[in-house]
């Protein structure tokens, strides 16, 4: 995909530290209207994943009912719900 | 039924009048949802602006209340771009450049998400079978009618999505 990706953003989260030091996640939930091809689409979109990648976790979201896509500081996670719930992704954000 | 395809740049598809008619009426109701008729006790309102911690209601409205207004306008934004392309009287072709494409398919993704909750899709939901159900109990029934334009969305994403992305459409996507 030629989508230009921002780069990761490296600052630590100042709102709140996680208590036991673990990251926050990005959290997809299957739900039985997006296309497979439209998840996987967003996944390299969003994130910038290879097509192998993005295949992958839209695979785990359909078969699991939901994948980990994103971890890190929690305000690059709520970015990162933010920008899945403009391509109506069902996205939420929780301690990994 | 119109599907579309790509032109050097360009994603083109030709639709009838009737499909001008319902992809407008389709974007307007998207409009009207995100605008007059906003509520957030709307189960639809649920699904297009998610709980990002089902768990933790403060949280979650806090987390709204930054990041719902621009969604709110995205979303208008992405309806009114199907509705700025269509051909303003009778059918017509319709030509996006890539940006275009992908707001479309974004646009035709919230009309889709809200019409299944209203027609309550779910996992186990077999579109023909219901169509085919909903057909034998009253064919002129406005379910058979939301049914068949959501069913023709998702054909129509789907042509859309593999025009940009620029391989033929996988088997997979039937398994959904």
């Amino acid at each position: 995909m030629a989508a230009p990706q921002t780069a990761p953003v490296q600052t630590p989260d100042t709102r709140e530290v996680p208590d036991s030091g673990r990251p926050w996640v990005t959290v997809v939930w299957d739900d039985p209207v997006n296309l497979m091809t439209y998840v996987t689409w967003v996944f390299q979109r969003v994130f910038g994943y290879s097509r192998e990648k993005a295949e992958q976790l839209m695979l785990d979201v359909h078969h699991k009912g939901r994948a980990v896509v994103s971890s890190g500081a929690r305000e690059r996670m709520e970015h990162d719900a933010a920008q899945l719930h403009g391509y109506g992704l069902w996205a939420t954000v929780d301690r990994s | 039924m119109s599907t579309f395809h790509r032109s050097g740049d360009s994603y083109l598809a030709t639709f009838s009048a009737d499909e001008v008619r319902v992809l407008r009426r389709v974007a307007d109701e998207i409009v009207a949802l995100l605008t007059d008729s906003f509520d957030h006790g709307d189960p639809v309102v649920g699904r297009l602006f998610p709980d990002v911690y089902p768990d933790d209601p403060q949280d979650s409205a806090e987390y709204r209340r930054y990041t719902e207004g621009d969604l709110k306008t995205a979303k208008i934004d992405q309806a009114g771009a199907i509705l700025a392309a269509l051909p303003p009287r009778g059918g017509g072709t319709v030509r996006l450049d890539a940006e275009e494409a992908e707001t479309w398919l974004r646009a035709i993704n919230d009309v889709r998400l809200a019409m299944a909750v209203r027609l309550e899709i779910t996992a186990g939901t077999d579109i023909e079978e219901e169509l085919g159900q909903a057909v034998s109990a009253d064919p002129a029934s406005s379910r058979v009618f939301q049914l068949s334009v959501y069913a023709y969305l998702g054909y129509l994403q789907e042509s859309l999505l593999q025009a940009l992305i620029g391989h033929p459409a996988n088997a997979r996507w039937s398994e959904e």
